[in-house]
């Protein structure tokens, strides 16, 4: 008998040998990179930095985590957490009609070219779109051009002008910041919500209407609950990448910090790693407590 | 896993730190075929923007020590940048300087090596930016001012004061600056609060825009927060900042004469002045990485950023000042001496230059640096 077919007899015989020597490497991948990764960040933000040469002292404390809460950094994670929400609600109040048609209607080469709409975006560079986008929300951009030539730049300059949303121009105002956010992570909500879509049955629709249901009601009762797992899958996508970037804040908006931007600059330009770390840890939990609600409200029992 | 390593090699290192500062280089050996420098966008220019700016090039070619630039946006980048390691030269503002020097990031270095240290200019060679207790921790480099940057369409005559980017008003072209001014997104732009408080509030009594006391600090953060109305985005980037004065329409804003000789050169409308607060500056030191692991390629380097035509040519390219004052006369570039009156050559005393502000201050307690950083978010963040 040769050595292989020993080996082959041997995990034959041993199923669960088998299982561990398959399951060992993508394992320890996790197990290190992943969650070693994470620990180690963990473990920083429980040090907390020499406030004058900038080096990090290797004492544990809570110091970092009290800095959190500090006015300013709160408002970096309220304003972030705040800005998720709405890219989310907006993300999927767009992403649902685009996902129903390409569900129902679209058939053959009108589905594949859904599917080339929606993947192209993500095709092209994201700070290309990025910059594009400045371009075009800019003062003296094209946006200001159309409304000033459908004489509407009264609408805009009001719109402008609303404090909190409003701004300069649209490409320092929130507003912005809150396009060009909707606009990176759409794919990201139409996908899941198409892929649940698809599962509901037609018949189902159908059935609500013979019973009498309003469209309306039909949407509400059926439709909706049908396809909130994907809703709130897309959902997870696109609040935690808002939570998370740190590069459309930078270019587009008020300057003022997102927490991808505070982890950024923390880390980066301040060389505060601890309170990097300790920011980086809020989108962790707040993910967690969403996660956890999700899974309260039956989300993944269709999954 | 790497993190973790890290750390625990940066406590051997702290544990290390308690000992004598490391010896400096006695002597320059053969070239180890590179050397990696953190330098300010435009500071080392190899030809490749335009094509008459070069001063790498020949050097490389001299030594066989082929550059590499990491670019970085801010002091702090820098610090941040120097305290994680694989660098061999920074040019540190001084800003950066001391707090390299007190976290022992760079070396000392042994001026015996560099022949044209003589050259330096003597307003330089002790600068207590670079200089500790007599040692050096590196050598001159360039020195500017941050100057106003204006739209010339916007004014016809150059502002007298930095209050065209500090306090509501209606420029000259009739319409109010709100959302037309920009500054600069990096804490030590209190300093420049600071100065424009030193010269209007003189009841205040600051002394050193550095150096401010919980009350100074108070108006000072105060001024900036009526900044922050005016102001739709912060600069951080020379080009981003370009765009904006470009598609923003944003017509005065503190800035670098880097970026007014970029747009000037594509015809842009813009212009530069020090208003009558005068200015804010950067002094920058090419220092050495304690951990370098190119020690001769980075002495050469020195060498040659004080003997060439970088001096001359780089004043020239970035509208600053050379650090050896013969470099402005005797032809090795393109500067001119009526060149470096241009760029405030004799204004050297009028120019505050940046340095880290610490709590031990000559008039007792002064707000330290790490809260001018949190607090400056905090403004930026409209509180």
């Amino acid at each position: 008998m040769t050595a292989a077919g020993r080996i082959s007899d041997i995990l034959w015989r041993n199923p669960r040998l088998l299982l561990v020597l398959l399951i060992t490497p993508p394992a320890l991948w996790l197990g290190i990179i992943y969650l070693g990764a994470l620990f180690a960040l963990l473990a920083q933000s429980f040090f907390s930095i020499d406030e004058f040469s900038g080096l990090i002292r290797y004492e544990w404390t809570l110091k970092t985590y009290g800095d959190l809460l500090r006015p300013a950094n709160f408002d970096i994670i309220r304003r972030t957490v705040v800005m998720a929400a709405l890219v989310t609600v907006a993300s999927a109040i767009i992403a649902f009609p685009i996902a129903y048609f390409a569900a129902r209607y679209a058939r053959g080469r009108w589905k594949a070219v859904f599917y080339l709409g929606i993947m192209l975006p993500l095709w092209s560079s994201y700070l290309v779109k990025v910059y594009s986008w400045k371009l075009i929300l800019a003062k003296e951009g094209i946006l200001s051009w159309a409304f000033e030539t459908l004489h509407l730049t009264w609408l805009l300059e009001g719109y402008l002008a609303i404090p909190l949303v409003g701004g300069n121009s649209l490409s320092v105002s929130p507003t912005g910041t809150f396009i060009v956010f909707v606009y990176v992570w759409l794919p990201f909500m139409i996908l899941p919500i198409q892929a649940a879509l698809e599962r509901v049955p037609a018949s189902m629709v159908e059935a609500a209407g013979d019973l009498g249901a309003t469209p309306a009601q039909t949407f509400r009762t059926v439709l909706l609950p049908l396809a909130l797992p994907g809703v709130i899958a897309g959902s997870i996508f696109t609040f935690s990448l808002t939570l998370g970037d740190y590069i459309i804040p930078q270019i587009i908006g008020t300057s003022a910090r997102f927490i991808g931007l505070a982890v950024y600059q923390y880390q980066g330009t301040a060389g505060n790693i601890p309170l990097a770390a300790a920011f980086a840890i809020v989108p962790i939990v707040i993910m967690g407590l969403y996660l956890w609600w999700a899974k309260r409200q039956g989300a993944f029992d269709a999954l | 896993m790497t993190r973790l390593t890290k750390s625990c090699s940066a406590l051997a290192m702290l544990a290390m730190a308690a000992a004598p500062v490391a010896a400096q280089v006695t002597e320059i050996g053969p070239g180890e075929g590179q050397v990696n420098i953190i330098a300010w966008a435009g500071y080392i220019e190899r030809g490749e923007t335009d094509a008459a700016f070069d001063w790498v090039t020949a050097f490389e070619a001299a030594t066989g020590c082929m550059v590499n630039v990491k670019q970085a946006n801010t002091s702090d980048e820098m610090v941040a940048l120097m305290n994680e390691g694989g660098f061999d030269l920074v040019t540190a503002s001084g800003d950066a300087s001391l707090r390299l020097i007190a976290g022992n990031r760079v070396q000392p270095i042994n001026t015996d090596l560099i022949a044209s240290w003589s050259t330096v200019d003597d307003r330089l060679k002790d600068a207590p930016w670079h200089t500790v207790d007599g040692v050096h921790y590196g050598t001159p480099y360039m020195w500017g001012p941050n100057v106003l940057m204006y739209n010339t369409d916007v004014f016809p005559e150059a502002p007298t004061s930095w209050n065209v980017v500090f306090e509501e008003m209606t420029l000259p072209d009739g319409q109010s600056n709100l959302g037309r001014v920009q500054a600069y997104d990096g804490p030590i732009h209190v300093a420049d609060a600071a100065q424009y408080l030193m010269f209007h509030r003189p009841e205040l009594g600051i002394t050193s825009p550095y150096e401010l006391n919980d009350d100074q600090y108070a108006a000072a953060l105060d001024l900036l927060r009526v900044q922050r109305r005016l102001v739709s985005r912060y600069w951080h980037d020379a080009f981003i900042q370009m765009d904006d004065f470009k598609n923003e329409g944003v017509v005065a804003s503190g800035s670098w004469p880097f970026q007014v000789n970029l747009l000037m050169g594509e015809g842009l409308p813009v212009a530069s002045t020090i208003p009558q607060e005068g200015a804010t500056g950067w002094a920058d030191t090419t220092m050495m990485h304690v951990d370098s692991a190119h020690p001769n390629c980075a002495y050469m380097w020195m060498e040659h950023s004080l003997a060439s035509n970088l001096q001359s040519d780089l004043s020239v390219w970035f509208g600053a000042n050379p650090a050896v004052p013969a470099a402005c006369t005797d032809g090795r570039g393109m500067q001119t001496a009526e060149g470096c009156t241009a760029n405030g050559l004799d204004d050297f005393d009028k120019i505050r230059f940046w340095t880290t502000p610490v709590s031990a201050c000559p008039g007792g307690d002064c707000v330290p640096y790490y809260r001018w950083v949190s607090d400056y978010i905090g403004v930026i963040g409209g509180r």
